[in-house]
């Protein structure tokens, strides 16, 4: 994972990123609002978003897409490669349950690489139709 | 209702976001970044640069104040308890780096209705001191029922 090191990908069409795995704990979604600035209640309190419909807190899209470039930062070798990432958000992410970022090598163009990528939580895709580009 | 679209076009007013060093930090640590170019200040001084190294996804910290005033911007008439946040892309330039001051402006690109949903698209350029570009953001809201 040095700056500039060589990675253990190998970056041809259809090669696998390594997976990356996390859990959110229970108070993740406290610590990400106070880190980014959203406080939306739907993230931070339980009976609020109870009250609107939602199965309790629920993860900040934002914060999965983070876990998608850190994948991608990872597999590249630091945050200087990743140079563009766009994702959709479905569905919700809930803490206290394992997000899964996996992500498949669409195109290799010299050293710029696009990955296809998405975020899963119980086999349930909350982010989706993501892409990735990379300059190795 | 039809969706009102007169803000298309719109620049809001620019936002300006001093980046600091623990700021990345406890950005780092929510998110788990583990590289030290985002934790060490030494690691990211050895590697060349003047302090730390903000994630990528930090731009959302210095790029989403932008998008405050156009989410209430009476032109614009989003109706927050309806909306999701839908989609979102990031270009990244140059790299943000503690003591950094970006300058981010943004404009109302699209406002349109689909199958009973308003899009609101957003697009964002954030720039750094020295004039450097460090971010393009495309910034995607969806309204359901309009």
């Amino acid at each position: 994972m040095a700056e500039n090191g060589a990675t253990t990908t190998d970056w041809q069409v259809g090669t696998q990123i390594p997976e990356l795995h996390v859990t959110p704990d229970k108070y993740l979604t406290v610590r990400y609002a106070g880190a980014s600035g959203d406080f939306n209640p739907i993230h931070i309190d339980e009976e609020f978003a109870k009250a609107v419909g939602l199965p309790g807190k629920i993860l900040h899209g934002l914060w999965s897409m983070a876990q998608v470039a850190r994948a991608h930062t990872e597999a590249a070798g630091g945050p200087a490669h990743l140079k563009r990432l766009s994702v959709q958000f479905r569905g919700m992410g809930v803490p206290e349950q394992e997000v899964v970022v996996t992500g498949t090598v669409a195109e290799v163009d010299g050293t710029r690489v696009v990955v296809d990528t998405v975020a899963e939580q119980a086999g349930q895709q909350i982010v989706r139709n993501a892409q990735a580009e990379l300059q190795l | 209702m039809a969706l009102n679209t007169q803000a298309v076009g719109k620049t809001f007013t620019p936002t300006v976001y001093a980046v600091g060093r623990e700021k990345i930090r406890e950005y780092a640590h929510a998110v788990g970044e583990t590289n030290p170019l985002h934790l060490d200040l030494g690691a990211a001084r050895a590697a060349g640069y003047a302090d730390l190294v903000a994630p990528p996804m930090f731009a959302v910290v210095y790029g989403g104040p932008a998008l405050m005033p156009a989410l209430f911007d009476p032109e614009v008439q989003m109706d927050f308890a309806r909306m999701v946040h839908g989609g979102q892309e990031f270009q990244w330039g140059s790299l943000v780096i503690a003591g950094d001051e970006i300058t981010t402006t943004l404009t109302a690109k699209e406002i349109y209705e689909r199958d009973g949903r308003g899009y609101y698209i957003f697009e964002s350029t954030s720039v750094n001191q020295g004039g450097e570009q460090v971010l393009r953001g495309t910034w995607t809201h969806i309204v359901r029922g309009v």
